[in-house]
């Protein structure tokens, strides 16, 4: 089976999810991924909550299996004297090199971008650090939650008479995962085109602000500082979340045009309600009182349900879906969600992408590595070492 | 070869999008590539949503829009008469993406979805986003940004529990949604260029969004429990169900910290302290803490509170700016709570040119700069919002219609 990136040969040093995982979606369409780690500095992620059976361990992490599905994984010490000499024996290898490292640990290793163009001139180098690789606060370490705070969606979370609420996770890195795999494909691209490789430098900090450029657009012209306001909407009302049967359990129900809240109205039994707040002003004006009223309803039924007959009406109303819903939901489970097994750990569901390419059937080829599990294939067979030359750096320590 | 515009130099993309797919078709005017918003007569619906520039409703001032519709070019064009459809698959002949977010099935009842649009140009690449994506159960469903954050799991893990779920006030899933088309496209692209045909990309803003919720979804297929929304608690990370507080008044407004493993943690924890002392703030019990073998995820409740206690009283004296200053400074790891304010005043993003100010209408704005930084060639805003049909006369002389023609498409509603 020809797959899109059947071609491309991309060699990570990288750890947690924001390096990870850009390596993971394209191992999903074909690049073959070397995955470097150390005996010494094994991916933290792979100790990560959660693990298999809430038990911790090397080979227990499932967002470590899930991230690294599909790759090869290899432990190789850079801080070992013969380390960054094999290091580039990789990148000989390679089309791709990507790291996420503090800035200047690569460059402190000899395996800088320029360091890397000697060894292979049409090298593409990605990396993805916090803040970006210049800059006064550069070298500042920090954490993709921290970085939510720093871009202002935690201030844009949460209710107006309460403080701010964190995004959960590192949400940032996520953002940032998408638009370096963007750029990742476009050096791909402009290398077909050009012949030429490059350097990319992903701040993560400056990838997560695309998303908030509304706000600041509205700062710089307007003079206004947007600020969080619970579920509510300036296009829509009643915009928010209701409760339903079971205790928390939730459905999210927005009406845009005078259409939607007639059908609302009726679907209630609250007629006189369609044309008293006919106007979004007034619907707007009244937006607390109507929202009294629709969780009187809402409380008689479960998410699904109500998910089910608002749809079925022409109305948005969508259940709020919770972690263990996600895995239920017919839609998820066509687009998101694959059965896969791992020798630890064993059935675990990887994360797919999420988007359908028409042409392409992807299929999941290995689980999460297991710490230096591919060393000798990718050090014989890919890199090419002889068997005797492989011995002899596993013996003086350099893939510990 | 060069590519003067940038990598995406000399690709067309068509952009028929409304707010699902607006970031999508930036994303490929941030890389070079022509991009033709193509909207209904009188301009996009979605134009008016607010707010406006200095609060004018009007339909070339909406914020959102001009937000993320950066870098293309306008032609109005009604595709339900049939002068519009020609002249739209006139365009699709020559162009090598379209985006679309119509409802599944009104491109099929126009006979303009992909089976019929793949006849007409078998390199096309056809990035379609909907709430649910275009099969399943679900296909049909209405979603705006609310039910796609419901959808998606995510506002479940934000919030208070005693109130409802919340959304992150400015529309973040269509942002999700829009990257992963874009990137769906040029997945897309790179198998073109060895097989010589386009496909269509069926991008879901509802898993698009799903990766938002980060590491949350494996703990109920690991271990079966379901991780809750938990306010300014910091969940998620430890074995032992450890939570502690992450956010923190200060004096004109919030600050995030957090206690943290490692050698990272043990320098911000014993940072942290040796600032407090330095203002009189810091308790023996802290100062004499043995911070090298601290791992706030065995911690004790009473252990985290007797940290964070003083921690909190601290913060309340110290400003957002001068928080990030002295944290920079000492390795501390944390950040202010930004509002856009703080954001633009950011000497880190100053330093690195980040801003890009474009002008529109008689206005300055500023632009966050581009979402990656390429050594050999720009990335970022480089044409400002289109007005409403502004490039009809351009795109149309092209496709061989004289100045006459076009004044007459104008008459009939056609643009």
């Amino acid at each position: 089976m020809r797959e899109i990136f059947d071609d491309v040969k991309i060699v990570e040093f990288t750890q947690i999810a924001a390096g990870p995982l850009i390596g993971r979606y394209l191992s999903d369409f074909g690049a073959e991924v070397i995955h470097v780690e150390s005996r010494t500095r094994p991916d933290p992620w792979r100790s990560y909550p959660p693990a298999k059976d809430g038990t911790p361990g090397l080979e227990r992490g499932y967002g470590f299996a899930v991230y690294n599905t599909n790759k090869y994984g290899i432990t190789l010490n850079l801080k070992h004297s013969k380390g960054p000499e094999l290091a580039k024996k990789l990148v000989r290898w390679a089309d791709v090199v990507i790291e996420n490292f503090t800035p200047g640990t690569m460059s402190k290793f000899g395996l800088g971008y320029q360091d890397l163009r000697k060894v292979k001139e049409d090298i593409i180098m990605l990396s993805t650090c916090n803040l970006g690789q210049t800059g006064p606060h550069a070298k500042h370490p920090g954490l993709g939650t921290h970085l939510t705070n720093l871009c202002g969606f935690t201030y844009l979370t949460g209710w107006p008479d309460r403080p701010p609420y964190l995004l959960y996770g590192p949400y940032v890195d996520y953002i940032s995962v998408c638009y370096a795999t963007i750029a990742l494909v476009s050096a791909l691209e402009y290398k077909r085109r050009t012949g030429r490789g490059m350097y990319i430098d992903i701040s993560q900090y400056e990838s997560g602000l695309q998303f908030m450029t509304p706000a600041i657009l509205e700062y710089t012209v307007n003079g206004r500082i947007v600020t969080r306001d619970g579920n509510h909407s300036p296009c829509a009302a009643p915009h928010g979340v209701f409760p339903c049967k079971k205790k928390d359990t939730w459905v999210a129900i927005a009406i845009f045009s005078e259409e939607e809240w007639e059908k609302l109205c009726r679907l209630m039994g609250m007629e006189n309600l369609a044309s008293r707040f006919k106007a979004f002003e007034e619907r707007k004006k009244h937006e607390e009182y109507i929202e009294e009223i629709i969780s009187k309803w809402t409380v008689k039924f479960n998410p699904k349900e109500i998910e089910a007959l608002l749809q079925e009406n022409g109305i948005e109303g969508v259940a709020v879906e919770d972690m263990k819903d996600l895995f239920e939901d017919p839609q998820l489970s066509l687009y998101m969600w694959e059965n896969f097994k791992h020798p630890v750990i064993e059935d675990y569901v990887v994360q797919k992408i999420g988007f359908e390419l028409s042409e392409e059937t992807t299929k999941l080829k290995r689980p999460g590595h297991l710490l230096g599990e591919h060393n000798e294939f990718v050090w014989t067979e890919l890199v090419g070492l002889a068997k005797e030359e492989f011995e002899q750096y596993k013996n003086i320590g350099v893939f510990d | 070869m060069e590519l003067p515009d940038g990598i995406l130099s000399g690709y067309r993309v068509l952009d028929l999008s409304r707010e699902l797919g607006y970031l999508c078709g930036k994303i490929f005017g941030d890389l070079g590539a022509e991009v033709i918003k193509i909207e209904p007569p009188g301009g996009d619906p979605s134009r008016l949503t607010p707010p406006f520039l200095k609060d004018d409703p009007h339909p070339e001032k909406s914020i959102y829009w001009i937000s993320f519709n950066v870098n293309k070019k306008s032609l109005t064009l009604d595709i339900t008469k049939d002068e519009g459809r020609d002249i739209l698959l006139n365009l699709i002949r020559r162009s090598d993406f379209l985006i679309e977010t119509f409802p599944a099935g009104y491109l099929e009842e126009l006979e303009l979805d992909w089976n019929h649009l793949r006849e007409i140009n078998p390199k096309l690449i056809m990035i379609s986003i909907t709430p649910f994506g275009r099969k399943g159960p679900k296909s049909q469903y209405k979603a705006s940004d609310l039910g796609i954050m419901a959808a998606s799991g995510f506002m479940s893990l934000l919030g208070d529990v005693d109130r409802p779920p919340v959304r992150v006030t400015l529309p973040q899933s269509y942002m999700w949604a829009s990257t992963y088309g874009a990137l769906g496209g040029l997945f897309a692209l790179y198998g073109r260029n060895k097989t010589g045909k386009g496909q269509h990309v069926d991008v879901p803003a509802q898993a698009a969004t799903v990766w938002a919720c980060a590491h949350a979804p494996f703990f109920w297929t690991a271990e079966r429990t379901i991780p809750k929304r938990s306010g300014i608690m910091l969940t998620g990370r430890s074995y032992e169900g450890a939570s502690y507080p992450a956010i923190f008044k200060c004096k004109d407004g919030y600050i995030g910290f957090t206690l943290y493993w490692g050698r990272a943690g043990a320098i911000t924890h014993r940072e942290i302290v040796k600032w407090m002392d330095e203002r009189g703030m810091a308790p023996q019990h802290l100062k004499e803490k043995d911070w090298d073998n601290f791992d706030p995820f065995y911690a004790s409740k009473e252990e985290i509170n007797e940290i964070l206690q003083p921690v909190a009283e601290f913060l309340k004296t110290v400003t957002k700016k001068e928080f990030l200053y002295e944290a920079v400074k000492r390795r501390i790891m944390g950040y202010p709570v930004s509002t856009a304010e703080d954001v633009l005043t950011d000497p880190h993003l100053q330093a690195r040119n980040f801003w890009q100010i474009t002008p529109y209408m008689g206005e300055k704005l500023v632009y966050p700069g581009g979402f990656a930084r390429f050594s050999e060639t720009f990335c970022g805003v480089r044409k400002r919002a289109p007005r409403i049909g502004e490039h009809n006369y351009e795109i149309l002389r092209e496709l061989g219609f004289s100045k006459s023609d076009v004044e007459k498409m104008k008459e009939n509603g056609v643009i």
